[in-house]
């Protein structure tokens, strides 16, 4: 025995090469490389794309400007909701909008939670993306109640009314926190991953204002390992604290909907089915925006083909959930007998607005079924277009929910027809105006990919690997 | 002129690898104000530094329960001691309905909690800072990996920390000015 022992080889044999996992960085780039290649996207002059894409999203953002100018002086009534379409536009672009900021987060906390290491290419890009998206949801609500400058009774201020306080049984109190709370943590979040990237741009600095001002919010980061031990354990915590954080926000909205009794939204689906729909079409948003980012700042091999096919696969497996969630409720619907829910279904699909409820099964249902092909996947023209349709059906998605919905409830003599107004239309550029202003703005100023993460996961930065100075021949872990 | 005094020693080192091992090496030598400086976080260092896990996750736990706490209090005394108001017969409080915004609160101060512990453990903000004056030094946040010991440290000797940092493998070793 004890020999048989002793001849046991104490090595392991390296894996194979073939075995050997692609790297997340393509073209074996340094760490060198990384840093001046990411934060030289935001230092120098600004490229002619990005005037050509910034001017007309200012314009825009002037839009909305205008826009909440005249519905504030005038009233909600310049808005197309009407009786019985109490929420029209209004609601359908805040859920749209909170929806596309989920996938920042599915990114930054979920996939970091289960050790996703291709999320850093991204991450930082798709938290940006989830801060902007909360922002243009967040002017809808605000705006709706129509009388803005009262917005702060729905927060628990002390106040001279006598003892009068917000009504918490209410899901709208549920939604005041939720949506603050997403914003106020997401913000922090990409704040937190920041600062070490910060300290990267405040070392690079080439003039005065520039190291002042990154050295400002760097907050003095000198990547000391002391600092990275808690630094690592607090943004663990955060990204659990944003998982939670993030599957309750969706829900709690949804809930706005179900806890009322309209047939159609008095389910008990709704807030998985939600959840599901807000990555599926947050994904869209992430691959609309750094599709073409990744050729126009030449960062193939950073956001590699890879990655791209990673993304598509989530928004192929996200869009099914929610194909399965369209048919549960339509099913559901016929089951339970009730002759109301019987009638809400049957009346999207073939009542006034049947081209909406279609438009919303092609785009959300069967659209991302090509996803199912590699080929399609890593073509980045149809990836471009798909999706802008999955984002394009999630939109007629809460059209359907809410419009639909409200449209034809229980007594016929209560039906109407819902048309948008100039104006709505005209808020919801704007709120994209905002959204891509934003967006150009923090690209211009803000490393978009988190340096320090992607270098992290390179090769060079595995002390057990042999580019990381690691022994050859030894095994990774 | 004031004579300059003197920092520490700074050791300069090309991989990961590298650097960890020089840690042990510091480590095992029982230096206590020394510090390894790196672009990213690198995987095992604060074993190879002999670091106890980070604290932040209590400064979390009490920002997320005094959440929690915060919550429903608030709404029990919002809505059923200060001003009741009866809707449809519910309960004037109930934990149900006081959940998801004190949930909300719970996610809210628990991140406050973790970010600000972390801020409070690392002493940051912190702008003004030998090391970030030094020359070399912008390349802890590009490429390079630094190990500096202070000259406070009591095991601190001019000649003798030298040789350990060169015999642990570093190349390039300087002196920081304070």
């Amino acid at each position: 025995m004890a020999e048989a022992v002793l001849t046991t080889t104490l090595k392991v044999q390296a894996p194979p090469r073939e075995l050997e996992r692609e790297p997340l960085v393509a073209n074996q780039r340094s760490l060198g490389w990384l840093s001046d290649h990411i934060a030289g996207i935001a230092e120098g002059k600004a490229p002619r794309w990005w005037w050509f894409a910034f001017i007309p999203s200012f314009f825009a953002l002037c839009v909305l400007g205008a826009m909440l100018a005249y519905q504030i002086s005038t009233g909600v009534g310049v808005w197309g909701n009407n009786h019985p379409v109490m929420w029209g536009w209004d609601i359908i672009n805040f859920v749209w909008w909170i929806g596309i900021g989920h996938a920042g987060t599915l990114i930054s906390a979920i996939l970091f939670l289960l050790r996703q290491r291709w999320r850093t290419a991204v991450n930082r890009a798709a938290e940006a993306m989830t801060i902007f998206a909360v922002m243009c949801a967040g002017i809808y609500p605000a705006l709706h109640v129509g009388r803005v400058w009262f917005d702060w009774w729905l927060f628990p201020f002390p106040n001279a009314h006598g003892p009068v306080w917000p009504q918490f049984r209410s899901p709208l109190m549920w939604d005041v926190f939720a949506v603050s709370t997403y914003f106020t943590v997401s913000a922090l979040f990409w704040y937190v991953g920041l600062v070490p990237d910060l300290a990267v741009m405040r070392d690079r600095a080439q003039t005065k204002v520039r190291q002042f001002l990154y050295g400002l919010f760097a907050l003095g980061w000198t990547g000391s390992n002391r600092h990275w031990s808690n630094y690592e354990k607090a943004y663990l915590i955060l990204a659990g604290l944003s998982t939670a954080l993030v599957l309750s926000v969706h829900s709690i909205v949804s809930l706005d909907f179900s806890v009322s009794q309209l047939p159609g939204w008095h389910t008990t689906i709704f807030p998985p089915y939600f959840v599901a729909g807000a990555i599926f079409s947050g994904f869209g948003m992430v691959l609309t925006l750094l599709v073409p980012l990744r050729k126009l700042c030449r960062l193939e091999d950073v956001i590699t083909l890879r990655h791209i096919d990673f993304m598509c696969k989530v928004t192929l497996a996200t869009g099914s959930m929610v194909g399965y969630a369209y048919a549960m409720e339509s099913f559901i619907a016929w089951y339970s007998g009730n002759p109301y829910e019987r009638f809400a279904y049957s009346n999207r699909a073939a009542g006034p607005y049947a081209w909406g409820y279609w438009t919303m099964i092609i785009c959300n249902v069967v659209v991302p079924q090509f996803f199912w092909s590699k080929k399609l996947r890593n073509n980045l023209v149809v990836v471009f277009i798909i999706s802008i349709l999955v984002n394009v059906g999630m939109w007629f998605e809460r059209f359907v929910i809410i419009v639909v919905s409200l449209h034809r409830e229980f007594l016929p003599a209560n039906w109407g027809y819902f048309r948008p107004s100039w104006v709505d239309i005209c808020t919801f550029l704007g709120t994209l105006g905002l959204f891509f202003t934003c967006f150009l703005l923090f690209m211009r100023f803000l490393p978009m990919i988190a340096i320090s993460e992607v270098k992290g996961v390179t090769p060079q930065a595995d002390p057990h690997h042999p580019l990381g100075g690691g022994k050859p021949g030894g095994h990774p872990w | 002129m004031k004579p300059e005094t003197i920092y520490g020693l700074i050791a300069e080192f090309g991989t990961p690898a590298e650097t960890i091992h020089a840690a042990e090496r510091v480590r095992d030598a029982g230096f206590r104000r020394w510090d390894v400086f790196t672009p990213f976080a690198v995987h095992g260092m604060d074993r190879a530094m002999g670091l106890r896990n980070s604290k932040v996750g209590w400064f979390s736990f009490i920002g997320g329960a005094t959440g929690y706490g915060l919550g429903n209090l608030m709404i029990w005394f919002m809505n059923d001691a200060n001003y009741p108001i009866l809707v449809g017969g519910k309960p004037m409080f109930s934990p149900f309905a006081a959940f998801p915004p004190s949930y909300e609160l719970t996610i809210l101060l628990g991140a406050f909690g973790a970010i600000l512990g972390m801020l409070f453990l690392n002493r940051l903000p912190r702008l003004h800072h030998p090391l970030l004056k030094h020359r070399r030094f912008a390349l802890a946040s590009h490429d390079r990996f630094f190990i500096v010991i202070e000259t406070s440290d009591p095991k601190y000797s001019e000649t003798e920390t030298r040789k350990l940092l060169e015999e642990a493998g570093s190349k390039h070793i300087e002196t920081v000015g304070d």
